[in-house]
C-alpha cells in the first residue's frame, strides 16, 4: 500500500530513557486529565452540544437487505409543516470508503439497498417527531432482489452482484499468500492437527450511540461536531463527497462516549448533517437510535476457519496453514485490510518456518462489518490459539512451555517478513504462571472446573497511512508562555483510551511540569495539525514520539536561557516538578513560569511542531506493508472456567493477563486497556452475538436478532469476571521512552484461554463461537459418547 | 405548564407534552447534559437519576408522572457522600470514555444512601443496570468502597 512512496527517514529524537536522568512524569500513577470532567458530568460528548435554530435528522432506511429502487417520492415529506430539508442519495452521488481503493459507499442510497437498514433518505425537522412523521410520508417503490444472507453462497453465485460492475463477483478480496514450502513441512511434521474454527460476529455497542452536530457558517466554513475517531478521515472524505475545499470544512470531535473501531469510518450521518444544514441554513444534528446503531454496525467479521498446524517430535512448530471465509456484509469498509490482517498479523510471539494463509472476504446483504478492537486478527488467533494448545498436548508439553519452546525471540524477522523490535512475550508467560498458580491448577482442578492460556501480538500503528503519501503519520505543536502553561494541540483522538492523557504526561516530563501546567486540545482539523486517528492502537507510539520531538525543541531553548541566567552551561540544568534547576546545585532554581519568561525573552515566541513518520518496514511482496508496524506488544492470558455440566453454562471466573507494552507511559491507564480489552474478549466467547435473519425465505431475512441492549447481551457487573492486568515493559527503539500499544493487543487471547480452559475442565475442545450453554452441552454428550471431536491427524 | 424540582430549584416549562421522558427535558429544555442518552429504553443505565432519592431511568419517566416529586442529576449531587464518590471516580481513574459515568455516579450515590458500607456482593447486584462497555466495573468496585471509608471516616 506504500504505492511507491519514498520514506524520508526522520530524525528521531525519542530514545527509551528519562530526560533528566529520573522520570518524574512518565510511569506514575498520575490521575487522567479528563477525569473530574467525566466524574461530575461537564465532560461534553456531540450530544450535548445544542445551537440555536438546530434542526433534529432523521434516517428512512431500507426494509429489504437487497432490493432496486425504482423511485423515491419525497414531496409529501417535504411539504409537512416543520421539516425543513429531504434528501436523498441523488444528492451525492459522489463513492467514498475508508480505504480509497474501495469506495463502495453512498452518503445515502443511489438505486440499489444492500442490507435492511441501508441508508435511503433522511429529512431535517425541527424536532424529531416531525422528523420522523416526514420519513413516513416518503414513497419508495423497491425493486426486491435475491438477498445473499450466507457467505458460502456468495463465493459461489452473483447474479445479480451486490456491488454492480464488481469484477470478482460478490468477493470483495481474496487474499493468498506463502512462505516456504508448508505442504513439505506439514508431511514431515511429527504432529498435525487440523480443524474448523469459527467466529460469529460481535458489535462494539458503545454506550454512546453515534451523533453528529453540522453548521454552515456565514463565514463559510462548514465546521462538524461529530462522535468520530477519525477526524482527519471524515474530513478528506466531506471535501470529497460534499465537493467542497478541504480548507472550508472544520471537523471537531467532541468527548467520544465509546467507539472500540465503531466510529472509525466516515459515516453517512456526517454527510447528511452537512448537507442538510447548508442546505437549510440553520444547524442539523443526527442522533442514532440504539437500534441504528446496530445497522450501522461495522464489527467483527464473522469467520470461518480452517487451520492445519503442525510440529516435530520435540514440539517446535513446523507448519501453519489456513483458510478462511469472511462475511464482510453489504460495504467494504476497511474489508481489504482485514482480508490480510486475517493472516499476517499471526507470525508471533511464536515462530513457525512455514506459513501458508488464504483468505477471502466476501459481500452478503448483511449491516458492513468493519474493524473492532484487534481488527481482524482476534478470530484466527483464536483459531491458532487453540491448535497450539492440541499440539502441546500431542507432544505432551506444557502448554506455556510449548510456546516458550517456541518463542520467536526480540529482533527477529518473522516468516511473513515483518521486523519485530522488542518482545516481552516470555516474561508475560513468566507472569501469568506464577500469578494465576498455573502449575498447582493446570490439569489439577475437578471436574468441571479448568485454566487455560494464550498469547498474541498486536501492532503499535499500523507502517502506513490508508492513503499513501509522504506526510508524518502524527503531527503536534506545543506552544509555551510567560503564564508558565504548556498547551498542546494535537490531532489524536482521545475515545476514552487516554490519549489526551498520555499527551499531557510526555509534554510534562520533557519540559519539567505538574500535570496541571499542561492542557491539551484535541482531534480539532483547525485548531490540531493533522494525526491519522485513533485505529490500529497506533496513538501512543506515533503521537507520542511526536509530542517528544515537538517537546525537545522547546526544552531546548528553556534550558539555554535558564542556562544563561543562572551562568551554569545549559547541559545542566534540569526541568522537572515546575521547577528549573542546576543540577549540581539545587538551591540554584527558577519556577517553569520564570524560565518560560526568560527564554521567551531569548528566543521570542516559544512554540514547536513535533512530527513522527514511521520507520521502512514490511515483506517485499505484495501486501508485504499491511500488517507492518513500528512495533508490536505482546500478551499473555490465563483464565480459569467453570463449567457447568446440568447446564452447559460456562463461568469465566478470573483472568490473568500479562501485557508487554514497552513502557507504561501511564500505567493505571495501560492496566484499564488491558482490562477493558480482556473484559470484552470474553463477553464475545458466550454472550455477544450479532445476527441477522439468514433464511432468505424467512419473512424478516436480513434483520438483525437483537439490536437493543437488552437482546444484544453486553455484561453487567456480575457478568464480568476478575481481571488481573500485569504490565510487562521491555523498552522497545521505536516508542517513546520505550512505549508500544495497550488498547487493543490484549484482547485476543481472552477467547481462546477460555476455549483452552474448557478443555482443561472438561477434556472438550470448543471451536466454534459462541459457546452457548446447548451448545456446550452437545459437546460434552458428544464427548461422553466417545464422538471425537474435531479431526486428528 | 409543568413544574419540574431539579437539583433543589423550581423550572416552570411550557407547552411540553406530559409524555415526554425527563430525559429530554433535562437535556434539551434545562441544559442539564451530564444525564446521557444510550439507549431511550431503560436498559443502560447512562440516563440514571435520583427521583426522591430512588435511582430512576430518566429516559422512561413522563415529565407528567413527576408531580410534587423532586429530581436529583449529576450536576445536583452536593452531599459530602457523593462528593467522596466523585473524588473516588478520578482517584481510581474510574472513567475511560466516560459517557455511562454519571449515570454509575448516580446508582453508587443512592447505594451508599442506604447501604453505607456495602461488600462486593452489595455492589455488584446495586451496579448491575449499569451498563459499561468500557469495562470498569471493578474499578467502580473500587471507588465505591474508598468513598465508603471516607464518607464514614468524615462522619466519625
Amino acid at each position: 500500500m506504500a504505492g511507491g512512496i519514498e520514506r524520508k527517514s526522520i530524525n528521531r529524537t525519542h530514545g527509551p530513557d528519562a530526560p533528566h536522568g529520573e522520570f518524574h512524569r512518565v510511569g506514575k500513577r498520575a490521575r487522567k486529565v479528563d477525569g473530574i470532567g467525566k466524574a461530575t458530568g461537564q465532560a461534553v460528548y456531540a450530544d450535548d452540544i445544542q445551537l440555536p435554530g438546530m434542526l433534529h435528522a432523521k434516517t428512512l432506511r431500507s426494509p429489504h437487505p437487497h432490493a432496486r429502487i425504482v423511485s423515491i417520492d419525497t414531496s409529501k415529506a417535504e411539504a409537512l409543516p416543520g421539516v425543513h430539508g429531504v434528501i436523498t442519495g441523488a444528492d451525492m452521488p459522489t463513492k467514498y470508503g475508508v480505504i480509497p481503493w474501495t469506495p463502495d459507499e453512498n452518503a445515502l442510497a443511489v438505486d440499489r439497498v444492500r442490507f435492511v437498514g441501508d441508508e435511503v433518505a433522511a429529512v431535517a425537522a425541527v424536532d424529531e417527531d416531525t422528523a420522523n412523521a416526514a420519513l413516513r410520508l416518503i414513497e419508495v417503490e423497491y425493486e426486491v432482489l435475491h438477498p445473499y444472507l450466507d457467505p458460502k453462497e456468495s463465493l459461489e453465485r452473483h447474479d445479480p452482484a451486490i456491488h454492480e460492475g464488481n469484477k470478482k463477483g460478490n468477493i470483495s478480496k481474496h487474499v493468498e499468500l506463502e512462505f516456504g514450502d508448508v505442504a513439505a513441512a506439514l508431511a514431515s511434521s511429527a504432529h498435525v492437527i487440523e480443524d474448523d474454527y469459527a467466529f460469529h460476529g460481535t458489535a462494539h455497542a458503545p454506550i454512546e450511540p453515534h451523533c453528529a452536530v453540522a453548521q454552515a457558517g456565514h463565514d463559510g466554513v462548514l465546521t462538524l461536531w461529530s462522535s468520530t475517531q477519525i477526524p482527519h478521515y471524515v474530513h478528506r472524505a466531506l471535501a470529497k463527497v460534499l465537493d467542497i475545499e478541504a480548507h472550508r470544512i472544520r471537523v471537531i470531535q467532541p468527548h467520544l462516549g465509546g467507539a472500540f473501531g465503531g466510529k472509525s469510518d466516515p459515516f453517512y450521518f456526517e454527510f447528511c448533517a452537512c448537507l442538510l444544514a447548508m442546505r437549510t441554513g440553520r444547524p442539523v444534528k443526527f442522533l442514532l437510535t440504539r437500534e441504528e446503531t446496530f445497522y450501522t454496525h461495522r464489527g467483527r467479521h464473522p469467520m470461518d476457519m480452517h487451520f492445519k498446524t503442525g510440529c516435530d517430535a520435540d514440539g517446535k512448530i513446523t507448519a501453519v496453514d489456513s483458510k478462511i471465509l469472511i462475511d464482510g456484509g453489504s460495504y467494504s469498509s476497511f474489508g481489504l485490510v482485514t482480508t490480510y490482517y486475517a493472516g499476517q498479523l499471526l507470525c508471533g510471539p511464536c515462530h513457525f518456518p512455514t506459513y501458508r494463509f488464504d483468505s477471502t472476504r466476501v459481500f452478503t446483504n448483511k449491516p458492513p462489518c468493519g474493524p473492532k478492537r484487534g481488527h481482524g486478527s482476534v478470530q484466527p488467533r483464536f483459531a491458532l490459539e487453540i491448535q497450539l494448545d492440541r499440539l502441546a498436548t500431542k507432544v505432551g508439553l506444557d502448554p506455556i512451555e510449548f510456546r516458550r519452546r517456541n518463542f520467536q525471540g526480540s529482533n527477529v524477522e518473522t516468516v511473513n517478513g515483518q521486523t519485530v523490535t522488542s518482545n516481552g512475550f516470555v516474561e508475560c508467560l513468566d507472569t501469568i504462571e506464577t500469578a494465576s498458580g498455573w502449575k498447582d491448577k493446570r490439569g489439577k482442578l475437578p471436574r468441571g472446573r479448568g485454566i487455560g492460556m494464550a498469547g498474541s501480538m498486536y501492532i503499535s500503528g499500523t507502517n502506513y497511512a490508508v492513503y499513501p503519501n509522504d506526510m508524518p503519520q502524527a503531527g503536534i505543536v506545543v506552544k509555551l508562555d510567560r503564564s508558565g502553561l504548556a498547551m498542546v494541540y494535537t490531532g489524536t483522538s482521545d475515545i476514552g483510551q487516554g490519549s489526551s492523557s498520555v499527551m499531557a504526561t510526555i509534554v510534562a516530563e520533557e519540559l519539567g511540569l505538574r500535570m496541571d501546567q499542561v492542557r491539551v486540545v484535541a482531534a480539532d482539523t483547525d485548531l490540531t495539525p493533522v494525526d491519522l486517528g485513533a485505529y490500529s492502537s497506533r496513538i501512543t507510539l506515533m503521537a507520542g514520539n511526536a509530542a517528544v520531538d515537538a517537546s525537545r525543541k522547546l526544552r531546548k531553548q528553556v534550558q539555554e536561557a535558564v542556562g544563561e541566567h543562572l551562568d551554569v552551561p545549559a547541559g545542566r540544568v534540569i526541568l522537572a516538578d515546575g521547577w528549573a534547576f542546576d543540577a549540581q546545585d539545587g538551591d540554584k532554581r527558577i519556577p517553569s513560569r520564570e524560565a518560560f519568561e526568560l527564554a521567551e525573552s531569548k528566543f521570542e515566541t516559544l512554540a514547536a511542531a513535533g512530527s513522527y513518520n514511521t520507520p521502512e518496514r514490511g515483506g517485499d511482496y505484495r501486501g508485504g506493508t499491511i500488517g507492518a508496524s513500528p512495533a508490536y506488544s505482546f500478551t499473555a492470558h490465563a483464565a480459569e472456567v467453570e463449567v457447568d455440566f446440568e447446564t452447559g453454562e460456562i463461568h469465566v471466573e478470573k483472568v490473568w493477563i500479562a501485557h508487554d507494552c514497552g513502557r507504561a507511559i501511564s500505567p493505571v491507564q495501560v492496566e484499564g486497556q488491558i482490562e477493558g480489552s480482556t473484559y470484552m474478549g470474553v463477553a464475545e466467547v458466550a454472550l455477544e452475538d450479532h445476527a441477522v435473519f439468514d433464511d432468505p425465505a424467512h419473512p424478516e431475512a436480513g434483520l438483525h436478532m437483537r439490536p437493543s441492549l437488552l437482546e444484544y447481551t453486553i455484561p453487567t457487573s456480575v457478568d464480568t469476571p476478575e481481571l488481573e492486568a500485569h504490565i510487562i515493559e521491555s523498552i522497545d527503539p521505536e516508542g517513546p521512552y520505550g512505549a508500544k500499544e495497550a488498547g487493543e493487543g490484549p484482547l485476543h487471547g481472552s477467547l481462546p484461554a477460555v476455549a483452552n480452559a474448557i478443555y482443561d475442565a472438561t477434556g472438550v475442545w470448543m471451536t466454534k463461537l459462541p459457546f452457548t450453554p446447548g451448545k456446550v452441552l452437545a459437546a460434552l454428550r458428544a464427548h461422553e459418547s466417545g464422538t471425537p471431536t474435531g479431526e486428528e491427524a | 405548564m409543568v413544574t419540574l424540582r431539579i437539583n433543589g430549584r423550581e423550572h416552570q416549562l411550557d407547552g411540553l407534552d406530559p409524555e415526554m421522558p425527563l430525559l429530554w427535558a433535562l437535556r434539551d429544555h434545562l441544559g442539564l447534559t451530564g444525564t446521557r442518552f444510550g439507549c431511550g429504553k431503560g436498559q443502560c443505565g447512562a440516563c440514571t437519576i435520583h427521583v426522591d432519592g430512588k435511582a430512576t431511568r430518566a429516559c422512561m419517566y413522563p415529565i407528567g408522572s413527576l408531580g410534587e416529586r423532586t429530581v436529583t442529576t449529576i450536576e445536583g449531587l452536593a452531599s459530602q457522600a457523593d462528593q467522596a464518590l466523585q473524588d473516588a471516580w478520578v482517584e481510581h481513574q474510574v472513567p475511560q470514555c466516560g459517557y455511562c459515568q454519571a449515570g454509575q455516579i448516580m446508582t453508587a450515590a443512592e447505594l451508599l444512601a442506604n447501604n453505607p458500607t456495602p461488600d462486593d456482593e452489595a455492589i455488584d447486584t446495586a451496579m448491575s443496570g449499569n451498563l459499561c462497555r468500557c469495562g470498569t466495573y471493578q474499578r467502580i468496585r473500587a471507588a465505591i468502597k474508598t468513598a465508603a471509608i471516607k464518607t464514614a471516616g468524615a462522619k466519625r
